[in-house]
């Protein structure tokens, strides 16, 4: 029991991510028919915006300190971040340490700038060109951002801390009357679940009850009527890509303390999110967000001990396997609908 | 000529001629000249050449004649370099037995992974590849570790049985892979003057089987199983509408581009016996569908011309350093130097997939037929002028994208 629970616990952060990433995938897709194989890099640009924050933060200057002095008797030179220059040493240190959280602040705007220049410059062309061309074009595209971050960042894992206040773990099983320690779940992983939770919330509110929500899932059903009825579609499309890659970064930013964001993060992530997607059915929201926490539930299912022993090696397979057997029994995936991307 | 039409033919005989010049045509600067690393005429290089053109031609039979984009083909060359590695491990160090058998396994797994892909078409065909090579490649590195030695991938070793072959060379060491006895890592220099041209036994046959499986796949593009797959391409409702079944034609399609990927690992693993996981993960399929779409889908040469221009870049601009392009551009001025040196820097060296990605977006947005199509707008240009030239211009041609 406690076992089990703790896996649902643990399946849920990973699913989260699976969920978020997929949903921008879906948007893009539902809305405009495009498949976008550089997701994963605008994830790993969400990362690394969490990064670049960190490292403005601790920008510093170097004193040198005439009471110090190291083994040999040199003078010890010390680096103080401007912050606590500026704001007290104190306050500098918290902000330092914030800069996970800070940077979703700081990512909104750079992500939604991004998607509006994707869209604008690339993807607006293709809409029309078959979708193996879509892809081509948006993996090469992902090969050239993760190169520029490559380039800036180099190949190894960045560590980004989430705040002090968040280390630490919290004891489900005492709550539910388990021993303690057996039923542990550390702070960020909630906080990152509770975020993805509020994100999807508010995308789907967002489409459910704004104006600009119906006009868009209008443009979805049927782009030429919209277009008819004197509504500028087109701007509303590269709004809602910026939307989606904003929601794609976002995922990145909070996802850097419990993986190092490294270059290729989006892609390992791709791959997963684009089986979610077809898991979930194309073009569905809610199917999305359901195959994420499916998939990411059962790949947590499938690395305890227990089943390992019975299924070695199933914990490496299990999304690709439920992948498979789903699209050939149900081909339009769980909550798939008829008509999208069916050609 | 060999059934084929006059066209065809020149572009079999073209082909024909640079594989077998290749050592002279790769090796145009002298060996201590500064161009020198521009080179691509040794044995490692020009076999990557030609393995990867076969993987290439094959993936074309598939995308290039029915449209359908996979992503996992990365694991037929894998399963096919694993299997040659069991030949050499078992029966000998013969490449002939590991080639017809890598062929054969490529060939059975891609009839099952084909038959259960292409239920269905279109992007979710794409994923399930994609799932698929994934599938395999985890279960390559993990859980197979018996078949395929985990991570560290499967080599030959001197306590392999090789029940045909010896088991070690008289000195003790592990024999190398040969053909009746004609070692694959021969190599036979010839030094004229300050060049250096390398014949080596491996690349011959490898590209000899390339311009087998080229004329082979000519022959299958002019032939009526061709136009249905290019039928298929163009309209597979108005096919089955007609009574046809396309799937038979599809999968025997996907069967023989699996084996040609198959024929290629086996290849690999023939001029250099290890296999690993990582040649089947879903970026070494990414790499074919960059070199097919890069040369020119569903055209004959485009695949092999894809990935020579590939393979090429990965191994001549990923060794252009610092200090290289400080010589390139030596004779300007000190800071005009540098600023040139810091603008090329991210291109090349260990940034060259930098290039490879700008270079791919533009050949995808820009020219959709690949380098082929390039070509045919230069050659379309020249003869324009020509025509005009002639004062009257004859009937312009239009021909098909090939």
């Amino acid at each position: 029991m406690d076992a089990i629970l703790l896996q649902l616990l643990n399946g849920l952060d990973k699913g989260s991510a699976y969920a978020l990433i997929a949903l921008g995938l879906t948007l893009i897709f539902g809305t405009l028919g495009v498949v976008n194989f550089a997701h994963g890099a605008l994830f790993m640009i969400g990362a690394f915006c969490a990064v670049t924050l960190q490292r403005l933060l601790s920008l510093s200057y170097t004193v040198i300190d005439p009471e110090k002095k190291d083994f040999l008797g040199n003078p010890l030179e010390i680096k103080i971040p401007y912050v606590e220059k500026w704001f007290g040493e104190a306050a500098g240190q918290t902000i330092i340490d914030w800069s996970v959280p800070l940077a979703v602040l700081f990512a909104i705007p750079i992500m939604l700038f991004i998607g509006f220049a994707m869209e604008r410059g690339l993807i607006k062309h293709f809409y029309k060109r078959p979708h193996a061309d879509q892809i081509l074009v948006t993996f090469g595209l992902a090969i050239v951002l993760q190169e520029i971050v490559k380039y800036f960042f180099g190949a190894n894992p960045i560590p980004t801390p989430a705040p002090e206040a968040f280390r630490g773990s919290f004891d489900f099983g005492v709550l539910l009357g388990f021993d303690p320690n057996v039923i542990i779940y550390p702070y960020w992983r909630m906080i990152y679940f509770a975020f993805a939770m509020v994100i999807i919330g508010a995308v789907f509110a967002f489409l459910q009850f704004t104006t600009f929500g119906m006009v868009v899932r209008a443009g979805m059903a049927d782009r030429e009527t919209v277009g008819l009825l004197g509504i500028d579609i087109d701007k509303r499309f590269t709004l809602m890509f910026g939307l989606a890659a904003a929601v794609a970064g976002l995922a990145g930013v909070m996802y850097t303390p419990i993986n190092s964001p490294n270059y290729h993060m989006g892609m390992d992530f791709l791959v997963l999110s684009f089986v979610v997607v077809v898991v979930g059915g194309m073009g569905s929201l809610p199917g999305a967000v359901l195959a994420g926490f499916l998939l990411g539930i059962l790949e947590s299912f499938a690395s305890m001990n227990q089943i390992k022993s019975i299924l070695p090696g199933i914990d490496q397979i299990i999304i690709y396997l439920v992948a498979i057997i789903i699209l050939l029994t149900r081909p339009r995936g769980l909550m798939g609908r008829r008509g999208v991307m069916e050609e | 000529m060999l059934g084929l039409n006059r066209r065809d033919t020149i572009t079999l005989i073209i082909v024909a001629t640079l594989a077998l010049c290749a050592p002279f045509i790769l090796n145009p600067f002298p060996e201590n000249s500064s161009l020198a690393q521009f080179n691509a005429g040794y044995p490692d290089l020009m076999q990557r050449f030609v393995i990867f053109g076969i993987f290439a031609i094959g993936f074309n039979i598939l995308f290039g004649l029915t449209g359908y984009l996979s992503f996992g083909h990365a694991a037929f060359l894998g399963v096919g370099s694993y299997s040659a590695v069991w030949m050499f491990k078992l029966l000998s160090m013969n490449v002939i037995p590991a080639i017809i058998l890598s062929v054969i396994i490529a060939g059975l797994f891609s009839l099952l992974i084909g038959y259960i892909s292409l239920r269905r078409s279109g992007i979710y065909f794409s994923i399930l590849t994609l799932a698929f090579a994934q599938m395999s490649f985890n279960l390559a590195y993990s859980v197979l570790t018996p078949i395929t030695n985990g991570e560290t991938g499967l080599q030959v070793t001197l306590s392999d049985p090789r029940i045909i072959g010896q088991t070690a060379t008289a000195d003790g060491s592990i024999p190398v892979t040969n053909l009746f006895g004609l070692e694959m890592r021969a190599t036979h220099v010839m030094d004229i003057g300050p060049w250096a041209f390398q014949f080596n036994t491996g690349y011959y046959l490898c590209a000899i089987l390339m311009l087998l499986a080229f004329y082979l796949s000519v022959r299958l593009f002019r032939s009526p199983f061709g136009m249905m797959l290019r039928a298929v391409k163009s309209n597979q409702n108005r096919m089955n509408y007609t009574g046809l079944n396309t799937r038979p034609y599809t999968l025997a399609a996907f069967v023989i581009s699996g084996m040609y990927a198959g024929l290629a690992g086996g290849l690999l693993a023939s001029m250099d016996p290890l296999a690993g996981a990582e040649r089947m993960q879903w970026t070494a399929s990414g790499e074919v569908v960059l070199m097919t779409i890069l040369g020119g889908a569903g055209t004959l040469l485009g695949p092999v011309l894809g990935a020579g221009f590939i393979k090429y870049f990965e191994n001549i601009f990923s060794k252009i350093n610092d200090n290289v392009l400080h010589t390139w551009f030596a004779v300007l001025p000190d800071g005009m130097e540098d600023a040139l040196v810091f603008i090329v820097h991210p291109f090349v060296g260990k940034g060259w997939h930098l290039t490879l990605g700008l270079l791919f977006m533009l050949v995808v947005i820009f020219l959709p037929g690949g380098l082929i199509e390039g070509g045919q707008r230069i050659g379309r240009l020249f003869k324009r002028k020509r025509t005009k030239n002639d004062d009257h211009a004859s009937a312009r041609q239009t021909s098909p994208a090939e």
